[in-house]
């Protein structure tokens, strides 16, 4: 009579017993090959990944090098005093793992559109801004202007060295709740219409808050 | 002999000659430097003004200016930004200086919800100051000064 193929009557391996006696199944050298292969493959892929989080990737696309690189360009965020920059990806992807991987599945819309030359003219470019815009607006601020925040943090804003219109504002709005996007649109690319009761009405204005 | 002493006299004139010459075409020296004209001259690197005070106006009906960075503030087609602090609606809680009641009247006289299309581009007339020294002296004293 065997119990070979009994556990009732055999005290169960340790997690590292068992683990041990799988090694010596498949082989060591096996072993660490797949562990190189992990290594590589994420190492590729994330590579790959950050690829596609560039200024450079971004403007390979005409659409975004003809119409929203060129207005960047005259911001603050392009060229300052101190040549620190915020480059596409700074702004429009998060840097967290889990936001930026379910940003860039929503970006495959993006490629969709690219193919489909939804806005591949600047005429078309500018029609579509409104919703362009609002879009942006509407993420950055459900995620409380976080990319915005990862390097303008308000704990460290040192008021006494800002404008007396800034800290007159920033004070009452971030006691408000207020969040970066509230105020700061436009910062980059030019702002889409928006109605201000000044002349013609504008029909295809954008929604501010 | 005297052939040949006439042709050199005649070649050193020539040589004079053609010396004046292109002493006259030596290019002027214009004002505006040795820039050629289809190109521009650098610019030096001026300041805004950035003291956020009201600048006292120096004569009645004199465009107050603007005490304050503007770089990248819109006024396009689109939108003017101008008016986001300025408007009347928006000066009291922006701390801004509220843009004038004849601002919001139309070329009839009628009053408006905000400036009239005609204001619309307010750097015509509001500019911004910068740390550069006057060109020319200027010896004028408005009446309010």
């Amino acid at each position: 009579m065997t119990v070979r193929n009994s556990t009732i009557f055999v005290e169960p391996d340790g997690f590292f017993t068992r683990l041990w006696k799988r090694v010596k199944r498949i082989g060591p050298w096996t072993v660490i090959g797949l562990f190189a292969l992990g290594v590589l493959f994420w190492g590729g892929f994330n590579w790959a990944f950050e690829l596609t989080n560039t200024e450079s990737f971004c403007i390979s696309c005409h659409e975004m090098q003809e119409n929203v690189f060129k207005e960047y360009r005259h911001t603050i965020h392009y060229t300052n005093r101190s040549g620190v920059r915020a480059t596409c990806p700074d702004c429009h992807v998060p840097k967290a793992w889990g936001p930026k991987i379910i940003r860039k599945i929503q970006a495959s819309n993006e490629v969709l559109h690219k193919v489909l030359g939804s806005i591949d003219t600047p005429e078309k470019f500018e029609a579509k801004r409104p919703r362009l815009a609002e879009h942006e607006w509407a993420r950055m601020k459900a995620n409380d202007s976080q990319e915005c925040r990862n390097c303008h943090n308000y704990q460290y804003m040192d008021f006494t060295e800002q404008g007396r219109r800034a800290v007159a504002t920033h004070s009452v709005a971030f006691s408000e709740g207020a969040t970066c996007i509230d105020c700061h649109k436009g910062i980059a690319h030019q702002l889409p219409p928006i109605e201000q009761e000044i002349g013609a009405p504008k029909p295809d204005a954008a929604k501010v808050n | 002999m005297a052939l040949i002493r006439r042709s050199i006299l005649l070649v050193a004139f020539l040589a004079l000659a053609g010396g004046a010459f292109a002493q006259e075409a030596a290019p002027p020296q214009p004002i505006r430097g040795p820039t050629p004209i289809p190109e521009t001259n650098p610019s030096e690197a001026f300041k805004y003004d950035r003291s956020d005070r009201p600048i006292p106006r120096n004569f009645p009906q004199h465009p107050p200016i603007i005490p304050h960075n503007i770089k990248g503030y819109q006024i396009t087609k689109n939108v003017n930004m101008c008016m986001s602090c300025h408007a009347k609606t928006r000066a009291p809680t922006t701390g801004a200086t509220p843009v004038g009641r004849s601002h919001y009247l139309d070329r009839d006289g009628k009053e408006l919800a905000n400036i009239s299309a005609r204001r619309y581009f307010c750097l015509q007339c509001h500019v911004p100051q910068f740390n550069a020294d006057p060109l020319v002296a200027n010896t004028f004293r408005g009446p309010t000064k």
